[in-house]
């Protein structure tokens, strides 16, 4: 389990598998905290939201912040009005699911000076090098700068959750770890966690540091 | 092997595109196939390409008309109430024999209809989606590699007989991610004479035009691309089988329902029931032969649709008469589960064909 601090926002290029990682650790933050809620502050997908998981995360007694009209099937922009308890209630721990690339972190400029002045977060950034516009370290960078420069706030941490779905290999997690460890080293942040399927867990967990097993949510 | 990555339908298309030498991409945002355009947006300034986001899909279309007629690859893409409004623009394209790509994620209609995946715009698509006697090929891809793999073919196909094609996905083809592998054939560059590329003093005017007023002319081109439209038929008519050789129910499906149907079948063959899928991959040219080659040997076909049935009239057509072909549907945004699927089954061998 990681060391959190108050407030830990996951961001990453859509399709990184970020909502699914703020899932497992609000879980994770539940078992050490009572009041513990997750944010779901993605403006631009309307489909795959944190309120897919909404059963699940009530009955762990995890609340829920997000749009009114997150699958809803309207289509529109929208945060919720709850999203200033993330940052006046400091009793509250929270993880934040913030949207895919630049577009989508925007939303989080909102808060983001608040965030800065308690300066109580972590800030991971998501990476699955078999995306394809973040397949290299260049392509990786480029979406990583462009979530600081929309989100005005600068990540403190890699998370590498590289798969193939169903077809990630032992020898794909053992690759993808390399890779994130270099592009973790060029952009001088530590490399948090390496996530994989908790089905692959026991096969790795000697051969790789920081391994994390991730309890998938189901999608439909 | 060759390297696979984990991508969106919607991406699959976009990226096979530039592989398929495409570097102009025209288009107006709509969901479930945004990420077409978001994708292009960020590659094609990196190779020399062009995104343009239009004003409207109105424009966009006749941007893709303007870049067809210099002969260059070009394509669209949209969802449902968005390839209505490009209806005009294709019908002119049909008109004029240029070719492009036009992709349509489809969601649940009529009207602006919600944003779930739907297969209700297949009349609109193989009937020919506008005014005036023409024909798209209708490209139909079941997974995200096919997504891929059909974008290419569809350039090729269309530069080959100057017609437009059609990949006629639906939202949950363009929002699952699956790996895919991106190294596949790419598609072959066609010779265009006909193109308005310059005459440079050296040859006679190209003109790409789709105003015929004389309609002796005008039905002559028609009678033209529609002898065109026949080689097509003969060419081109690509579908597969799963599981047909011993079958005596045949269900018909395309694209996400074909996936559900397989799911349906194989817990069919579990429980002793000798069922088979036909699932085309071009709707237009349609598979006739094979389904009356089936209704030589089954005793019912099921099309399981994402509509309130719409393929089923081809089947009726193609099998004419010689079984019975019902429909196991759902629409508006919902998708059949193969609990439906197999219950239309289990009626359909117990001889049941409502």
């Amino acid at each position: 389990m990681i060391d959190f601090k108050r407030l830990t926002i996951v961001s990453g290029h859509y399709g990184s598998g970020k909502t699914n990682i703020a899932i497992n650790l609000a879980f994770d933050l539940k078992k050490l905290y009572n009041n513990v809620a997750i944010a779901d502050i993605d403006i631009v997908n309307p489909y795959f939201r944190t309120k897919d998981s909404e059963e699940l995360l009530k009955s762990a007694g995890i609340k829920l912040i997000c749009s009114p009209y997150a699958n809803s099937n309207v289509d529109i922009p929208a945060l919720p009005q709850e999203i200033y308890s993330i940052t006046d209630d400091l009793s509250m721990r929270a993880i934040l699911d913030v949207g895919g690339d630049e577009r989508g972190a925007l939303a989080l400029g909102r808060v983001a000076p608040k965030i800065k002045q308690e300066n109580n977060y972590d800030m991971f950034y998501v990476i699955n090098k078999f995306r394809p516009l973040t397949s290299d370290i260049d392509g990786a960078i480029e979406v990583f700068s462009e979530i600081e420069n929309a989100c005005k706030i600068k990540f403190t941490g890699i998370i590498n959750n590289s798969n193939l779905g169903k077809e990630t290999t032992i020898e794909d997690v053992l690759n993808s770890v390399d890779f994130a460890s270099k592009l973790a080293e060029k952009l001088g942040l530590p490399l948090v966690l390496n996530t994989v399927d908790e089905k692959l867990f026991e096969q790795l967990k000697d051969k790789v540091s920081n391994l994390y097993p991730l309890v998938m949510q189901k999608k439909i | 092997m060759s390297e696979k990555v984990l991508m969106k339908g919607n991406e699959a298309i976009a990226e096979a595109a530039i592989k398929a030498g495409c570097r102009h991409y025209f288009g107006y945002p709509i969901t479930p196939q945004t990420e077409i355009a978001a994708y292009m947006a960020k590659r094609m300034p990196k190779i020399g390409g062009t995104f343009l986001q239009a004003e409207s899909e109105i424009a966009a279309i006749n941007m893709v008309y303007g870049v067809s007629a210099a002969g260059k690859r070009v394509m669209t893409s949209s969802s449902s109430p968005g390839i209505s409004l490009k209806g005009e623009g294709i019908s002119y394209m049909a008109g004029a024999d240029l070719p492009a790509l036009i992709v349509n994620v489809q969601r649940g209609g009529p009207g602006l209809g919600g944003i779930q995946p739907s297969q209700s715009d297949y009349f609109q698509a193989t009937k020919g989606g506008a005014h005036g006697d023409f024909h798209m090929i209708v490209l139909a891809p079941a997974s995200v590699q096919e997504m891929a793999e059909l974008t290419v073919k569809g350039f090729e196909l269309a530069d080959k007989y100057r017609v437009t094609s059609m990949i006629l996905a639906d939202g949950t083809m363009g929002q699952m991610m699956e790996p895919v592998s991106l190294d596949f054939e790419l598609a072959e560059e066609v010779e265009k004479p006909w193109a308005v590329t310059g005459t440079k003093m050296g040859r006679k005017h190209n003109i790409v035009n789709s105003l015929f007023l004389k309609p002796d002319q005008l039905e002559k081109t028609n009678i033209e691309r529609f002898e065109r439209y026949e080689i097509i038929k003969q060419n081109e008519v690509r579908y597969e089988e799963y599981l047909m050789e011993d079958a005596e129910i045949c269900i018909a499906a395309f694209g996400i329902a074909a996936r559900v149907a397989r799911n349906a079948i194989d817990e069919a063959r579990k429980q002793g029931i000798k069922v088979g899928l036909i699932r085309p991959i071009t709707l237009w040219p349609f598979p006739e032969k094979a389904f009356a080659d089936a209704s030589n040997k089954v005793k019912q076909i099921i099309s399981v649709e994402l509509s309130m049935g719409q393929m089923i009239e081809d089947i009726r057509l193609s099998v004419n008469g010689k079984v019975p072909v019902t429909l196991c549907n759902r629409t508006g945004g919902m998708i059949p589960s193969p609990e439906q699927v197999l219950k239309a089954i289990i009626n359909a061998n117990e001889g049941g064909n409502e």
